[in-house]
C-alpha cells in the first residue's frame, strides 16, 4: 500500500514537472506572462504613473506625452507640424511658430527631446527638440505643456547632433548633419571637400524665462556632425560630437562615407569658446533666421526675423577643440553619469568604443597628437580610448546609463538592446528588440542622477507585433524593467509617428507645476473680450472683427447681421471659464482653416471668408457640457452690394 | 481682576476673529469635481474656498434656474456693526458692569446669533427655490412639487449630483466659545459674588 502511494505520489510530482516547464517554454516567448510583468506596468483607473515620457514623433513633427510604466498617451504636443486639433499653426496667434527664413513652414522632423537640467539633474522646467529639415530648436514649457519658443539655427542643414542640454541649461546645442556652404552660396556639389563647412552652434537659454538666443556658431570642417552630448561633473565645460563622412563626400555617402577605418568624436571646450566670445572674439556674420516666442498672457506668437550671428573659427581658439578618432562612423555620442566615459558607438564597427575622459586631458596635455584635420589636433586613438565592449551585437546605436554603473546600448542590426558595465567593459544581458531598435531612454539617462528603474527602447519596424493595419504599420516602443540583474520585458506600445528619442523625468518634479487654466484677468489678448460688455461686431472696410465669448453653453454674440460676401471675417472668441478641463471648441461651415480649440482664459482667432449668400450656423466642437449641443449661433451674409448694418445679439 | 471679569474680556474679543475667519462653509462635491467646489461665507464676503469656486458653482446653478450667488448683500453692512457694537459692549460691561450684565450680554449675543442663523436660513432657502421660470432644466419631486435646491443649513445632503455639506468655520467657533465663556463669567462671577458677600 505504502509502495502504491509512492508510486503515485512520484508520478505526480513528474506530472507537475512536466507542467510547470511546458509553461516555462510558453512563458519566454510572451515575456510578460511568466512573471508578473503585467502587474507592474498596470496602474489603476485614477492612478498616475510614476514617469513621464516625452518622445519624439519623428516625421510628424510633434512630441507625445506617455506615462511610464502604463504606456498610456495622454497628449500629443504640436511642435513643428500644423495639427488641425488644436489649431497649432491654423489659428491666428501660432501661424507665426512655423515661420521661418523660407516662408511658413508646416511640418518638420522632430528629433531629441531633452530635458531641462540644474546641476547635472533633470529639473522638469523645459524640454528642448529639434526639428532635422529646416534646422529649428523648439522649446516647450511643462507648465503648460506647449511649444513657445522655436529658433531657426542659420548656417545649418540637417539639424541633427542636437537639441541637448549642459549641465545647468547654460546652452541648448544644435549641430549641423549635412554640411553646407557658409555663407549659402551658388557652387559647384563635387566642390564640396573643404569648402562645404559643419556649424555647431551654442544656444543660451535665460536662467529667468528661458529665453533661447544662439551665443555662437562654431564653424568646424565639412563632415557630417550626428549626435552628440555634453559634459557633466569633471568634463562640464566640453561638448561631445560624433562625427561620419570625414571623407566629405558629397555623392553615394552609403559606400564613399564609409571608407574612413575611423572618424571623430569632436571634443569642444565650450567654456574656453564662450570665454572668448565674451572678450569680444568671433566674427559677426550676416545671417537671416526665425525666432518665434508664444507668449502666455498675449496667448499670441510673434517672428522677429534675426540678421547676424556670431561665428568663431576654431583654429582662432587653439586649445579648445579636439579630434578623438573612433570607428567607424559613430552614431551616438554618450556621456555617462560622471562624466569620464565618453561612448562612441560605431554604427559600422562590430566593438563600441570607449573613450576616457581623463586621458584624453593627459593626452592633450603632453601634446600628443596625430595629425590634424583643418588645423584641429588630432589625438592618439589608444591614448584616449578607456576600453572596448568587444563584439556586443550589430550596428550599435545608442547607450544610455542606469546610475548603478551599467550601460546599456541599442544594436540596429541584431535588433537588441545589450547591458554591460563601466569600466569592464563585459557584457552583462542582452534582450531582443521587435525590431530593428534604434534609440532608448532611461528616465534621467543622460544626466547626473539617472532614475534607473526602466529602459525604453524605440523600435523602427514592427510587422507583425500588432493588428496589421495595411501597408503602414505602428512603430512601437518597449519598456524593459532594469532594476534587477537581467532586463525584463514588460510592455511593448505602439508610437505617434517614428519615436526618435525621448526623455523621461520622474512624474512628481513636473506634475506639480501643470497649470489648470489660463487666469482670465491675466488675458493680454489684443482682441481678448473680458467682459461680456464688451463684445461687439467691427468693421474696417473689408475686415470684419467679431469680439465674442464663450462660456457654458453659449457664444456671445450669437446672433450676427450684416457680414456680405467678399468681407475677411475674424472671429476671436474668449472663452470665459475658470474651471480646469473646461475647453470649447468652434468652427463655422466652409471654413478654410481648422476649428479653435480654446482653453479656459484664453483668446483665439480664425479668419472666416463667406462665399455665398445665406445664414450659417457656428458651433461648439468640443463637448462641453449638458448643453454642448445646444452651444450655437448664426452668421447672416447678404451680397457684396447690400447695405445691411452690422448687428449682433444674444438671447433676443 | 477677578477671573469672571477677565473672561468676559476675552468673551467680548473673540467674536472680532470672524473679521479674519470664515463663519460658514458650504461645499458641493461631485464625481466631475475631484477638487470639490467650495465658498466661504465671511460676515462680509463670499470668498472662494479654491479659485474660481463661486463663478463655477453659479455656472452648475444656472442650468436648474438658481439665482447668481451675489457679489453683495446687506447682512455684509449689518454683521461687521453688530460684532462691532456687541463686543464694544462687551467691553463696556467687562470694565463697568456686574456679573449681571454678563448673562445680559450672553442672552442678547444668542438671540443675535440666532437670528443671523434665521436670516441665512430665509436666503438659502430663496436661493433654493426661487427659480428662473426659463429654468433649463425643471426637475420635480415625486409628488409634482417643483424640486428646490436649498442647501442644508447644518449638515450634508443630496442635491441631485451633488452632495452638499454645510458646516460653521473657525470664526463661528471663536463666537461660539465667546458666548460660551460669557455665561461661564456669569456663573463665576455669581460664586464670586456669593463668596464676597458672606
Amino acid at each position: 500500500m505504502k509502495k502504491l502511494m509512492y508510486c503515485i505520489l512520484t508520478l505526480f510530482m513528474l506530472v507537475t514537472l512536466f507542467i510547470s516547464c511546458g509553461n516555462q517554454g510558453n512563458g519566454s516567448k510572451d515575456g510578460a506572462l511568466t512573471s508578473g510583468a503585467a502587474e507592474k506596468v498596470y496602474v489603476a483607473p485614477g492612478e498616475h504613473d510614476e514617469y513621464y515620457a516625452f518622445i519624439s514623433g519623428g516625421f510628424s513633427g510633434q512630441m507625445s506625452v506617455y506615462g511610464l510604466p502604463s504606456g498610456r498617451l495622454f497628449k500629443v504636443i504640436p511642435v513643428f507640424s500644423q495639427d488641425a486639433e488644436k489649431a497649432y499653426g491654423y489659428n491666428e496667434e501660432t501661424k507665426p511658430m512655423l515661420n521661418t527664413s523660407h516662408g511658413f513652414v508646416p511640418w518638420d522632423d522632430a528629433h531629441h527631446p531633452d530635458i531641462s537640467q540644474t546641476n547635472g539633474e533633470l529639473d522638469g522646467r523645459f524640454v528642448f527638440i529639434n526639428g532635422n529639415n529646416t534646422p529649428r530648436i523648439a522649446k516647450i514649457d511643462l507648465t503648460t505643456f506647449e511649444t513657445t519658443e522655436i529658433i531657426e539655427v542659420p548656417n545649418s542643414a540637417g539639424n541633427h547632433s542636437s537639441s541637448f542640454v549642459t549641465e545647468n541649461t547654460e546652452y541648448v546645442v544644435a549641430g549641423t548633419r549635412f554640411s553646407v556652404p557658409v555663407p549659402q552660396r551658388d557652387m559647384p556639389i563635387n566642390e564640396y571637400k573643404g569648402n562645404f563647412k559643419g556649424a555647431l552652434s551654442f544656444i543660451s537659454v535665460n536662467p529667468e524665462d528661458g529665453g533661447m538666443d544662439i551665443k555662437f556658431q562654431i564653424i568646424m570642417p565639412g563632415f557630417d556632425y550626428d549626435l552628440s552630448h555634453p559634459g557633466r561633473g569633471a568634463s562640464h565645460g566640453w561638448f561631445f560630437f560624433t562625427t561620419y563622412n570625414t571623407e566629405e563626400a558629397s555623392s553615394l555617402l552609403e559606400v564613399n562615407a564609409s571608407q574612413n577605418d575611423k572618424d571623430f568624436i569632436a571634443a569642444i571646450n565650450w567654456k574656453k569658446i564662450e570665454e572668448y566670445v565674451n572678450n569680444g572674439g568671433g566674427k559677426m556674420m550676416p545671417a537671416n533666421y526665425a525666432h518665434n516666442v508664444y507668449d502666455e498672457h498675449t496667448h499670441t506668437a510673434t517672428s522677429t526675423m534675426k540678421k547676424e550671428v556670431l561665428v568663431v573659427n576654431p583654429t582662432e581658439v587653439p586649445g579648445a577643440i579636439y579630434f578623438l578618432p573612433t570607428p567607424k562612423s559613430p552614431h551616438g555620442c554618450d556621456v555617462d553619469p560622471s562624466g569620464e566615459y565618453i561612448v562612441g558607438n560605431g554604427k559600422l564597427s562590430a566593438d563600441l568604443t570607449v573613450h576616457s575622459f581623463t586621458k584624453m586631458l593627459a593626452a592633450i596635455e603632453g601634446e600628443k597628437y596625430d595629425g590634424e584635420a583643418y588645423g584641429i589636433p588630432i589625438l592618439n586613438f589608444e591614448d584616449v580610448l578607456a576600453g572596448t565592449v568587444s563584439q556586443p551585437g550589430l550596428g550599435p546605436l545608442h547607450t544610455e546609463f542606469d546610475g548603478k554603473g551599467n550601460a546599456y546600448t541599442t544594436f540596429f542590426i541584431s535588433s537588441e538592446v545589450v547591458k554591460w558595465k563601466l569600466g569592464t567593459w563585459e557584457v552583462v544581458d542582452r534582450q531582443p528588440c521587435y525590431y530593428s531598435v534604434g534609440h532608448l531612454m532611461i528616465p534621467g539617462g543622460n544626466s547626473r542622477k539617472p532614475f534607473g528603474k526602466y529602459v525604453l527602447a524605440m523600435n523602427k519596424i514592427t510587422k507583425d507585433r500588432y493588428l496589421p493595419t495595411g501597408p503602414e504599420v505602428t512603430q512601437s516602443a518597449q519598456l524593459y524593467d532594469i532594476s534587477g540583474e537581467k532586463m525584463e520585458l514588460l510592455l511593448d506600445f505602439p508610437t505617434v509617428g517614428e519615436p526618435h528619442y525621448a526623455a523621461g523625468i520622474a512624474a512628481d518634479i513636473v506634475k506639480k507645476n501643470s497649470k489648470k487654466i489660463y487666469k482670465l484677468d491675466e488675458n493680454k489678448h489684443k482682441y481678448a473680450t473680458l467682459s461680456d460688455n464688451d463684445v461687439r461686431v467691427e468693421r474696417n472696410g473689408k475686415e470684419v472683427h467679431i469680439y465674442m465669448t464663450m462660456i457654458r453653453s453659449h457664444f456671445n454674440p450669437d446672433n450676427i447681421e450684416g457680414v456680405k460676401v467678399g468681407d475677411k471675417v475674424y472671429f476671436h472668441i474668449t472663452n470665459h471659464e475658470q474651471d480646469y478641463d473646461v475647453p470649447h471648441g468652434v468652427s463655422v461651415i466652409g471654413a478654410n482653416t481648422s476649428e479653435l480649440l480654446i482653453m479656459p482664459g484664453q483668446t483665439e482667432s480664425f479668419i472666416w471668408e463667406p462665399k455665398q449668400v445665406g445664414v450659417w450656423p457656428f458651433y461648439c466642437t468640443d463637448f462641453c457640457s449638458a448643453l454642448h449641443q445646444e452651444m450655437q449661433g448664426y452668421i447672416r451674409v447678404s451680397p457684396a452690394n447690400s447695405n445691411i448694418k452690422l448687428s449682433w445679439s444674444l438671447g433676443e | 481682576m477677578k477671573t469672571s471679569k477677565k473672561l468676559m474680556f476675552l468673551a467680548a474679543l473673540l467674536p472680532l476673529a470672524l473679521f479674519l475667519f470664515p463663519l460658514w462653509n458650504i461645499t458641493l462635491e461631485a464625481p466631475q469635481y475631484p477638487i470639490p467646489l467650495g465658498m466661504n461665507i465671511y460676515i462680509n464676503d463670499f470668498a472662494d474656498a479654491n479659485p474660481h469656486d463661486i463663478k463655477n458653482i453659479n455656472l452648475m446653478n444656472h442650468y436648474v434656474g438658481m439665482k447668481y450667488i451675489p457679489e453683495a448683500i446687506p447682512e455684509f453692512k449689518i454683521f461687521p456693526i453688530a460684532i462691532i457694537s456687541t463686543t464694544l459692549l462687551g467691553l463696556l460691561i467687562a470694565f463697568k458692569a456686574n456679573y449681571k450684565w454678563y448673562l445680559a450680554w450672553f442672552i442678547l449675543m444668542i438671540l443675535l446669533s440666532s437670528a443671523g442663523l434665521y436670516d441665512f436660513y430665509l436666503w438659502e432657502r430663496d436661493y433654493g427655490y426661487d427659480l428662473d421660470p426659463k429654468a433649463i432644466m425643471k426637475f420635480t419631486n415625486p409628488d409634482g412639487s417643483v424640486m428646490g435646491f436649498q442647501p442644508p443649513l447644518f449638515g450634508s445632503k443630496d442635491i441631485l449630483n451633488f452632495r452638499a455639506h454645510s458646516y460653521p468655520r473657525l470664526g463661528a467657533y471663536f463666537l461660539g466659545v465667546g458666548i460660551l465663556i460669557a455665561f461661564i463669567a456669569f456663573v463665576l462671577g455669581r460664586k464670586e459674588f456669593r463668596k464676597r458677600s458672606k
